[in-house]
This record gives C-alpha cells, sequence and structure tokens, in this order.
C-alpha cells in the first residue's frame, strides 16, 4: 500500500463518524429541534455497540445493538421536549451528561477486554485493483452506509414529499400544523433518525476505529458534528466535504505527531478544536450563507392549540 | 381518557420550589432501581451514597471542599442561564484561571507575602473571564454560537494545561511526574478544620449572597431578567444584549476561573494535568437545580457535593464503579427538567371521545 493511500485511509476512517453523526442532526435540525445530546446519544453507541459485540462475537450485532441504544436515548429527548416541552439546550446537555455517566456505568467491566472489529469488505478481484483497490472497494462497510445515507437524505430532503413536509415542520411549524401535518410525530420521527445516526457514529469507533471501549471515547466529536451541520449551512453535500476535511485535520495533527517535528504534541491534538472554532468564524461572517437555508423554528418548541 | 398538559395561565410559584424535591425523589428511586439491576442492596446503597457522607465531620467537610467550586461556578452559571446566554465551558474557564494564577507561585516562588495569595485570586478570575472573552467576542463580533465554541475551548484548555506541566512549567525536581512545583506559603489559602476547609469556601459564600442581592435588588439584576425572559421587552428599554452577552461570560468566566485557582491553592495545591473532576460540568446541573437563584444554587451544590462524596463511598464499601456519580448527577438533571414542565403546565385527564372534549381554560 502507497503511502498516498494510507493516509486517505485513515481520513476516511476519521471521517466517518463525524458524517455519520451529522447527518442525522442535519435532519432533526431541519425538522426544527435542536439536539444537543450527539455525544451522548454517540456515547450510548459506542459502549453498547462493544458490549454487544464482545458479548456475541458478532460485530453486526453490535451495530445493531449501538443502533437501538441511540435511537432509545433520542426518544428520550424526544419524550422531554416534544412532549414535556423543556428547553432544547439544556435537555440536549442533560443527554450528553447522563450518557457520558451511564456508558462509563455499563462500560467500566469491559475496559481493555479485546474487541471485535468489523471486517471490511472485500470484493474479488475489484478490491485488489492497485491504488483505487482498497479505497474505493475494500472499505468497511458502514463507510458505504454513511455515503448511502449521506445520499439518501439529499435526495429525500430536496425531491419528495417527506422531505418537504420535514422542512415545513422546521420552517414554520404553526403553518405547518395548519396545514394538517403532524409536528410533533414529524420531530420524533426525525429525532430517532438522528439517534440511529449518532448510535452507528459511536459503534464505527468502537468497532471498527479502535475495536475496544475506552471511557469517553467519543473525545468531542459529537460537538464537533454539531458543529458541521452549522458549517454545512443545513446542506446535506456541503456537509461530507466537511466531514472529510475534518478528518483531514484531525489525521494531519496524528502524522505530525508521528513524524515529531518539535511541535507540541497537545497543540497538534488541540488542532480539530481549533478548526472547528475557526470553520464556524468563518461560515457565521458570511450572513447570507449562514442565514438562508437556517430552519427558521429551530429550537422552538411546539404547542399544538386545543 | 388521555393525560395531557394543559398551560397554566401563570407559571406556579409552588411548583417552583416543589420540582426540585421531586426531582431529587426521583432520582433517588431510579438510582435504586440501578442498584438492585446491578444486584446489590438498593436501601444500603442509597444509604451510603446519601446519608453517610452526612455522619461524619470528617466527610462533612469533604462535602464543603466539593461544594466550594460547585457554588461558585453555578452562581455565575446561573446569572449566564438566566439572560439566556449559553456558557457551557466553565470548565475551560476554571482551567484557565488555574493556569494564569499560578504565574505566582511557579514563576515568582520567593515572592511570599498576604499580596501575593491576593495577586493570584485575581488573577485567577483574570484568567477565567479573558478565556470566556473568546466565545463572547465570537459572539458578539460574528454571530457564532457561543455553546459551540466555550465547549471547544474546554478541550483546548486542557490540552494547554497538560502541556503546562509537562513542558515549561514542569516540577524541576520532580522526577519528571507531569506536575508543577508545590505551591508553598502564601501561595496557598488559609486552611483549617482537619487541614482541609479553606478560605475558598467563604469566598463562594459570600459571592452567592452578593448576587442574590444584585439580582434582586438592582437595576442590573432587573436587566438580567427582562433580557432573558423578553428579549424585545429589553431592547425596547434600552438594554443592550451585545453588553449583555460581554458581562455573563465576564462574570461567569470570572468566577470559574477564580474557583480554578481557588482548587489549585488550596486542595491540590500544585498544577497537574488534571484538577477538577468535571466541576465545570456538574456546575451546569448545579444552577437548574438551584432554579438559578444563587440562594439555590448554595443547596444544590451541596446536593452534588454530597454526590461526590457518596460516589466514592459506595466505591468503597460495596464495589460499584465510582460512574455513578455521573449518572446520579445526568439523571438529576434530566428529572429536574422534566418536573419543570409543571411550573408551566399542568396534567389534565381528557375524554378521548370527541363529543364531550373538554375545551380548558383560555390561555
Amino acid at each position: 500500500m502507497s503511502p498516498y493511500e494510507a493516509i486517505l485511509l485513515t481520513i476516511i476512517t476519521a471521517s466517518t463518524p463525524l458524517l455519520l453523526a451529522a447527518i442525522g442532526e442535519l435532519v432533526v435540525e431541519r425538522s426544527g429541534v435542536l439536539n444537543l445530546g450527539i455525544e451522548g446519544m454517540m456515547v450510548m453507541g459506542a459502549v453498547c455497540g462493544f458490549v454487544a459485540a464482545h458479548v456475541t462475537g458478532s460485530a453486526w450485532v453490535g451495530v445493531m445493538a449501538a443502533t437501538f441504544a441511540g435511537i432509545a436515548t433520542s426518544l428520550l429527548f424526544g419524550l422531554l421536549t416534544q412532549t414535556l416541552m423543556t428547553n432544547q439546550v439544556a435537555t440536549g446537555l442533560a443527554i450528553t451528561l447522563l450518557g457520558l455517566g451511564l456508558s462509563g456505568l455499563i462500560g467500566s467491566g469491559f475496559v481493555g477486554l479485546p474487541g471485535v472489529k468489523l471486517a471490511n469488505v472485500s470484493i474479488p478481484w475489484l478490491s485488489e485493483l492497485p491504488y483505487v483497490g482498497r479505497l474505493v472497494f475494500g472499505q468497511d462497510p458502514l463507510v458505504y452506509i454513511s455515503i448511502a445515507l449521506t445520499v439518501g437524505v439529499a435526495y429525500v430532503l430536496k425531491n419528495t414529499r417527506v422531505g418537504l413536509i420535514i422542512r415545513a415542520v422546521g420552517q414554520n411549524h404553526h403553518s405547518a400544523h395548519a396545514l394538517g401535518y403532524r409536528v410533533v410525530a414529524v420531530r420524533y420521527a426525525c429525532i430517532a433518525f438522528g439517534g440511529a445516526t449518532s448510535g452507528l457514529a459511536g459503534a464505527y469507533l468502537s468497532l471498527v476505529y479502535t475495536p475496544q471501549w475506552i471511557e469517553n471515547m467519543t473525545a468531542g466529536r459529537g460537538w464537533i458534528a454539531l458543529a458541521l451541520v452549522v458549517f454545512s449551512t443545513w446542506l446535506p453535500a456541503r456537509l461530507a466535504a466537511g466531514a472529510y476535511l475534518f478528518g483531514g485535520v484531525w489525521i494531519l495533527g496524528l502524522y505530525a505527531q508521528g513524524m515529531g517535528m518539535g511541535i507540541p504534541s497537545q497543540l497538534l491534538s488541540a488542532l480539530p478544536y481549533i478548526a472547528t472554532i475557526l470553520a464556524l468564524v468563518i461560515i457565521s461572517t458570511n450572513r447570507r450563507l449562514s442565514v438562508i437555508n437556517t430552519p427558521a423554528s429551530l429550537g422552538q418548541g411546539f404547542v399544538p392549540d386545543r | 381518557m388521555q393525560l395531557i398538559l394543559e398551560k397554566r395561565a401563570q407559571a406556579s410559584g409552588l411548583m417552583n420550589l416543589c420540582s426540585p424535591m421531586l426531582a431529587i425523589l426521583l432520582t433517588v428511586v431510579m438510582g435504586g432501581l440501578i442498584f438492585a439491576a446491578m444486584g446489590k442492596p438498593p436501601l444500603t446503597a442509597l444509604y451510603i451514597y446519601f446519608i453517610d457522607p452526612l455522619t461524619s465531620w470528617w466527610s462533612i467537610e469533604e462535602v464543603l471542599v466539593k461544594a466550594g467550586p460547585l457554588v461558585l461556578i453555578g452562581v455565575g452559571l446561573a446569572v449566564c442561564f438566566k439572560a439566556n446566554v449559553w456558557n457551557i465551558g466553565a470548565e475551560g474557564q476554571f482551567t484557565a484561571g488555574a493556569l494564569m494564577g499560578a504565574i505566582i507561585p511557579v514563576l515568582w516562588g520567593e515572592w511570599q507575602s498576604p499580596f501575593a495569595l491576593v495577586a493570584m485570586l485575581f488573577l485567577g478570575a483574570l484568567g477565567g473571564a479573558l478565556f470566556a472573552f473568546i466565545p463572547a467576542w465570537l459572539k458578539t463580533r460574528f454571530g457564532v454560537n457561543e455553546i459551540l465554541t466555550s465547549l471547544m475551548l474546554v478541550y483546548i484548555a486542557q490540552l494547554l494545561l497538560d502541556w503546562m506541566v509537562r513542558g515549561p512549567w514542569n516540577d524541576p525536581h520532580g522526577y519528571n511526574f507531569p506536575k508543577s512545583a508545590s505551591f508553598e506559603g502564601w501561595h496557598l489559602l488559609p486552611m483549617w478544620g482537619d487541614g482541609r476547609m479553606h478560605l475558598g469556601l467563604v469566598v463562594s459564600l459570600v459571592a452567592a449572597l452578593v448576587l442574590f442581592w444584585v439580582m434582586r435588588h438592582t437595576l442590573k439584576g432587573f436587566e438580567i431578567n427582562v433580557v432573558g425572559s423578553a428579549p424585545r421587552a429589553g431592547a425596547f428599554a434600552g438594554f443592550s444584549q451585545t453588553k449583555m452577552v460581554w458581562f455573563c461570560f465576564a462574570l461567569s468566566g470570572g468566577l470559574a476561573g477564580l474557583a480554578g485557582l481557588i482548587e489549585v491553592a488550596g486542595p491540590v495545591g500544585q498544577l497537574q494535568p488534571h484538577i477538577s473532576p468535571n466541576y465545570g460540568f456538574t456546575a451546569i446541573i448545579v444552577a437548574f437545580l438551584g432554579r438559578l437563584n444563587p440562594l439555590g444554587v448554595i443547596f444544590a451544590g451541596l446536593l452534588l457535593a454530597i454526590s461526590y462524596i457518596g460516589g466514592e463511598g459506595v466505591q468503597i464499601e460495596l464495589g460499584i464503579s465510582d460512574k455513578t456519580t455521573q449518572v446520579f448527577q445526568g439523571m438529576l438533571l434530566f428529572f429536574i427538567l422534566m418536573c419543570d414542565t409543571l411550573i408551566l403546565y399542568r396534567l389534565k385527564w381528557i375524554s378521548t371521545n370527541p363529543g364531550q372534549q373538554t375545551t380548558g381554560n383560555a390561555s
């Protein structure tokens, strides 16, 4: 494998969890809900995925468990914000704090145990092609799922009736309600979708990226995913580009550390967080770009008049 | 029959007080269920968790030492959240304050005088405030969401601290352990009791009382309430949203930085990679549990402090992971938000038969 191939492969591995978590949140935010609990849902997915895979020996069971864990956590968020009308910012924080604690408790007996790695796809002949074989045909299945999800979300939001309803609910929930759409139900569905992809993102960390359980192994990726959604101005294509850019920054830091160029390793570890802040500044300075797609009802609860 | 939420004509003052109690009760019940699910005796575990820390003078002191930083950070955040400014990076400002205040013991170790301690306290608060000015500036100048930037800065501050104690500020006589030289003499806070209680507790109490007075009796307090609950009305009254963001970050960042300095100049006594058991994040829960009211924050800080000591207790006596602390804290915030719904809404049974549907009070 040539060095450039190796670097591209690691960039894809670093970007995929960001893309998975962010594409779900993009749908959630398009429906007008701000779920700050990604970090919590992701870490729950990571621990449940690891434990299920470790116990059954099957990585796919782990992936399923992670997805369900993500959905379950997100429905808690839905119950509070959609049914009980709690503040979305505070509830998202609660989900993150609870998820980080609960995952630590669930995983306390599993620290340091060997994990099960999700096997890479291998297509005879195609995967062995020089240069592009491993890159295009030899990734792990979740990479393909993340790309399929991104394309799917882009298509559904832009071209289908379901996408139109989601956007309507996010733009003006009163009008959507008056038209007869069930605002709360639509939002619940979007929140559950966001939970599922966050769970998958967690599974990616504990079943592919580093196949073991480490406490707080999400390391702020959930928050970076949130920033990516803002950075993408709620457009899936731009989101994918942003995710790969960030994965690149992450890997750049790791490689620079490996080469030991005299730069403090802590500065390199801080690169993704610094880059996130810079990206947010760049996108926010462009008013037109950042306002044009912002869902107008983002973060506001909806109480139907009875 | 179907259970619905009906908006109250007026926020319920009774529920405002009862909701935290209800939330604590629900947390205890859920906690018992979790202990039972782990195969531990639930009642014994709950006793060790919540009552045991209050049965000996030694552990009461420990509770107070933990409550100190929680209250100090919590009161700042309470004012912030009241004004609808979301600073969730107090953990980073705590670290920045500790670093800035440590300039004196690390670089001017020979300057021994009470003024050195005063200067440290001042620098600690300044460090926290300056670090909090980053999200404030980004928010007011570029319109960047303060939640994400303040949180990203937590990671950056922790990495900065890590670099400082391993690199430039590493103790030359410390056998390469990641720590700074130990603080000595006037670079440590006066201590009393069995040697853990320190001056910082007084600072926390005074800060809470002063902020209670400010919020209740001054124009600034009124401004914070108006801008937070009705931004448009605030704008008409001539209150500037931008100035409010700066004020809130300066206050909460300064108090968090002060708490950080007090922690390293008190219980910790030196700089090291980990100086805080998540105080900055736990203080968010403290602020909400305390009803965003500085007096309430004092009680909430004490309760959350018990959860730290209780968590250590069940770990030692029953071998339960110390992660239970974080679970209890997370559940508490969760239930408090849930119960707060009852302040603005009341539960009501309605008939699902459309013919007899009650319309309820118009509101």
